[in-house]
């Protein structure tokens, strides 16, 4: 491997607005340069999760080095496949940054959506060259010279420069690799400079322990050789390391210029971040710049269906965030479901595809609950405007495309689905990011949930005093129809102190016996009546009123679509 | 008179075999071995037709259209389904027959004297013993209903759902109320005291006063004894899809509980007892082979999708099995040719089930349960130490819905209403009581398993 001398490497992402086809691309460019044999199987070898190949999205950056021979001689080309959704933004930053360049793809149809531009200016400001690849031309609506014009008016780059190509045909992919020998400078970096390297990526493995991506800046590492993380200034011993074509192949040494794994005897996620720098003990180095721990902007409540199964989900939920140190993990505890946690998510799809794999790959299953958001009680109040109760603060023009604006929210209006709404209000195109300011003072009252007069604790909210009829109203509606009919009449009511602000009713039932009740009837009656017998065991008693386990999850659940 | 005649009759060509007196069905004995071989050595036995002309559009019973003729096969593997049954039970008597369906008035009157005959051979059938017949009011089937007499019938349960024309329609009966009246007339004749006649209420288009007075039309003409149920949608049925898609729709809740308390006060007027549930009698009247379903009595199942409880002591069993034929008449038939029977289901009823079934069926008498009937099948636990102290219970007992006292257990005119909306903490209480070593775990899916240490 070290015959490859850094002037035959090329480091380079894939990046692209979702489904514009950077997997399929990558596809092929393993077949070509023999990483994989050709085959019809090959579709998005590199998505390697189930909740990836189901859904058809790239979660997690996966890495590929290629050997490619080009006019005699032997290239060695590290390609990082990234994330097209906008929820993993900053793992392909921090791809980005292990790159020299980049192969923007673009729909010929689609043309130029919210994430090619903000992937656009990632690599535009990490000043990576970049290839514009113009794909899916044999689609019947391609449009390639629109894309054409697009590209060259909105990232000021020569038409001449697009590469048109079908990555599923397979049509011109062989000129994507020519343009990245070509137009990709080779790392700079030099085998005789200290060891350097970023991490791009880690993984958990029960057996092994932490496995991360990485890409040397400088230097070289041996097995054996005493590495630090510049985060935590931990030390550790190199145990394995390799390349990844795409599976790992294990080498005695990486050097400068190329791209691989590393197994360091880090047992946790969190001692490999995303973005961090890895250096030898003996030779510090300053840390590359920016790295930052990932922000969550998403918010959801979890709780097990039972509390029996705390435990269960506690170990789950560990061993999933031992993968994604992008997930932050907070305990919580309702009065209605028990013990559980308050999680935060890059997005929306972040945490769908959190929950679907905590049920698929742990057996888990998980009431999703819109979070609680710590209050502190004062005597004061101040009346707030805008829909969303926030205050304007601040709007400026970045160019004659961006403008910035900055407002004071209060939290509970941004934890639930504010960023969702956000990306899709503006096609994806706006982004959002936060800070703490404090405490403020608000309108908010406390707001109770009657059954027959008898007050539900565990359905105590607090809302602002503009929300209450809403929220009260729309709590009153879903347990009633959550809660069976009884033998009386059951008034549910939300209500603020005294004053009674929304009323739902449950009839009673004057009649509920079974008309027919012979020798061949009684079966099906004992099995429905033994079912509700169960079921009775395990509903609660607000007064006389029997309310079930999932009248509280009825109540309390988010309602994403 | 002709019935004694014809009794007279068989005596002579099956000797020896009908001519015990009948004893009551209601008979307590009180000591312990006794009971159980009371409970064990006696039997109804329930004969299923499965064949109908026509599908009833809210029927959800086990019945077929035939393609062709089977009746006389399936008259034969009803005898030998009855045989192979009865041999395996072990019963001495038969205490009452029941002919059901699909439609078993369109049987040839001599499958029903047939299959008595087998009964007859098998075990003690007292020619005071009921036979009942469910009959649709036709102008066929009232035609036979003289030869059904003859044949050992001696009480009709009559289909008239009922007395509206148009209502005949929607339901998809095959008769008018002209041929129902004049059946329910024959009936009368033939087995004056012993007709019953079924009516529905909760049908589409049913206001409380027209039910009202449909009631009184029934009652200027019906025999001692009337079976009124509530039209109960059935997944499956025609009617059920009419009312999914909106094409017609069945009165609210509180009109049809209104249609079923007032029914109950206008037979009450009328000298009517209601002595269960959807029955009422005068005169003593009263269905005794349904009684001893609500009685918790062993009963012998036969014919295609019949079901059964009864012990096999053959096998060293001592515990009521839950049986159930082979449902579609063809199979059913092939098996009962090739083993004897079409037993497709045989589940033994612990110590528990055996209770819950009956609990269940008993509340839904008037008179309930009471503590003798009780103690036949619970020796150690009585019903005030069952359900004396259970919170709930006392609330039912305060709010006048059950009465726990020196009788038994039983629900109140107000209670009968709402019996399905109490079982369930019944139920609750039942298994505390009885079987407290009983586990369940709770899956993530919400099924339950049982672990248990004993039965």
């Amino acid at each position: 491997l070290s015959k490859f001398s850094a002037d035959k490497i090329r480091n380079f992402c894939i990046i692209a607005h979702i489904d514009h086809g950077k997997s399929t691309l990558a596809d092929r460019l393993l077949e070509m340069t023999g990483a994989i044999a050709k085959t019809e199987k090959n579709k998005q070898v590199l998505d390697k999760l189930q909740v990836e190949r189901e859904r058809g999205i790239t979660v997690k950056a996966q890495t590929a080095s290629l050997f490619y021979s080009h006019q005699g001689q032997q290239y060695l080309l590290n390609l990082i496949d990234t994330p097209g959704h906008v929820d993993f933004s900053y793992e392909v930053s921090r791809s980005i940054s292990a790159c020299q360049g980049v192969l923007l793809i673009v729909d010929a149809n689609q043309g130029v959506q919210a994430q090619t531009v903000a992937n656009f200016y990632l690599a535009f400001e990490a000043q990576l060259a970049i290839i514009p690849v113009i794909n899916k031309i044999d689609l019947k609506n391609a449009d390639p010279e629109r894309v054409e014009s697009q590209i060259e008016k909105m990232f000021d780059i020569p038409r001449e420069e697009c590469i048109k190509i079908s990555a599923k045909n397979g049509t011109n992919v062989e000129k994507v690799l020519q343009a990245v020998v070509n137009r990709i400078p080779p790392p700079v970096a030099s085998i005789d400079d200290p060891f350097k390297a970023l991490v791009f990526d880690s993984n958990f493995n029960h057996y092994r322990g932490v496995v991360a991506n990485i890409a040397v800046f400088g230097g070289r590492v041996r097995k054996g050789d005493r590495i630090v993380s510049a985060y935590l200034g931990k030390s550790y011993e190199v145990n394995e390391l390799g390349l990844l074509r795409p599976d790992e192949h294990q080498t005695q040494a990486l050097f400068a210029g190329q791209v691989g794994y590393i197994i360091a005897g880090m047992k946790d996620v969190k001692e490999a971040q995303i973005g961090d720098t890895l250096y030898h003990q003996e030779r510090p180095v300053d840390a590359l710049p920016g790295f930052k721990p990932a922000r969550a902007m998403v918010f959801a409540g979890m709780f097990p269906m039972d509390q029996s199964e705390y435990q269960g989900l506690r170990s789950a939920i560990e061993r999933l965030t031992l993968n994604d140190s992008s997930v932050t993990v907070q305990r919580d505890s309702s009065l209605a479901l028990g013990a559980g946690w308050r999680l935060g998510f890059l997005g929306l799809l972040h945490m769908e595809v959190f929950n679907q794999r905590l049920e698929q790959e742990y057996n888990a299953s998980v009431i999703v609950t819109a979070p609680t958001v710590p209050y502190k009680a004062t005597l004061s109040s101040t009346k707030l405007i805008k829909d969303r109760r926030a205050v304007q603060k601040n709007i400026t023009y970045i160019d004659d495309q961006r403008v910035m604006m900055k407002y004071l929210f209060p939290l509970n209006e941004i934890v639930v689905d504010f960023y969702d709404l956000l990306k899709s209000l503006s096609s994806g195109y706006a982004s959002f990011d936060y800070e703490n300011a404090g405490h403020q003072a608000a309108d908010l009252i406390k707001m109770d949930i009657l059954l027959n007069g008898r007050p539900v604790e565990e359905l105590t909210t607090i809302v602002h005093r503009d929300r209450a009829y809403l929220a009260g109203k729309a709590m009153c509606v879903r347990l009633k129809d959550s809660i069976p009919r009884q033998m009386f009449e059951i008034a549910v009511q939300a209500a603020i102190g005294s004053k009674v602000i929304a009323r739902e009713t449950i009839k009673a039932y004057r009649k509920n016996v079974l008309a027919k009740c012979y020798g061949g009837d009684i079966t099906r009656k004992m099995k429905l009546l033994k079912k509700q017998a169960e079921g009775k065991k395990k509903m609660r008693l607000i007064g006389s009123v029997e309310v079930p386990k999932d009248a509280f999850i009825n109540v309390l659940k988010r309602t994403d679509k | 008179m002709i019935r004694h005649t014809f009794r007279a009759a068989t005596c002579v060509l099956s000797p020896g075999v009908r001519c015990f007196s009948d004893s009551s069905v209601g008979e307590v004995t009180s000591c312990g071995r006794t009971d159980l071989t009371h409970l064990t050595r006696q039997a109804s036995l329930y004969v299923h037709w499965p064949y109908c002309l026509r599908r009833c559009s809210y029927c959800n019973f086990n019945k077929y259209i035939p393609r062709e003729n089977k009746d006389n096969i399936m008259t034969e593997c009803l005898q030998r389904e009855t045989e192979t049954l009865l041999r395996l039970s072990q019963v001495s008597r038969i205490t009452s027959v029941f002919f059901g369906g699909g439609t078993p008035s369109l049987a040839h009157p001599s499958t029903i004297a047939a299959v008595l005959d087998t009964v007859s051979k098998q075990a003690r059938l007292s020619d005071k013993a009921e036979v009942t017949l469910e009959v649709n009011p036709t102008p066929v089937g009232m035609s036979k209903l003289e030869d059904f007499c003859h044949a050992g019938v001696n009480r009709f349960s009559i289909g008239v759902q009922s007395l509206q024309d148009e209502d005949l329609k929607i339901l998809g009966r095959d008769h008018s109320s002209h041929h129902a009246l004049q059946t329910i007339e024959e009936a009368r004749r033939m087995c004056p005291g012993r007709v019953s006649v079924d009516v529905m209420f909760g049908r589409p288009k049913q206001t409380v006063e027209s039910w009202e007075n449909e009631l009184s039309e029934l009652l200027n003409v019906c025999d001692d004894h009337v079976s009124l149920y509530q039209l109960t949608l059935e997944r499956g049925t025609q009617l059920f899809r009419q009312v999914q898609q909106g094409d017609t729709s069945v009165p609210a809740d509180d009109v049809t509980a209104e249609m079923y308390q007032c029914a109950r006060e206008t037979l009450h007027q009328h000298g009517f007892l209601q002595y269960e549930v959807s029955n009422f009698a005068r005169h003593n009247a009263v269905s005794h082979h349904n009684m001893s379903y609500w009685k918790g009595r062993q009963y012998v199942g036969v014919g295609p999708g019949a079901h059964g409880r009864f012990v096999v002591p053959g096998e060293g069993g001592v515990a009521r099995e839950a049986r159930t034929q082979t449902l579609e008449p063809d199979v059913w038939m092939r098996e009962v040719q090739q083993r004897g029977h079409g037993t497709r289901r045989r589940i033994q009823l612990s110590h528990l089930e055996l209770l819950e079934e009956v609990l269940v069926m008993g509340m839904r008498m008037t008179e309930g349960i009471h503590h003798e009937h009780w103690e036949l099948f619970s020796h150690e636990l009585g019903l005030y130490e069952i359900f004396g102290s259970s919170v709930e219970v006392q609330e039912c007992l305060q709010s006048g819905k059950l009465v726990l006292d020196e009788r038994g257990l039983r629900c109140s005119w107000d209670g009968l209403a709402l019996l399905d909306s109490m079982l369930p903490a019944l139920l609750v209480e039942l298994e505390r009581r009885i079987s407290p070593g009983l586990r369940r775990e709770n899956h993530a899916d919400g099924a339950t398993e049982k672990t248990s240490n004993s039965r």
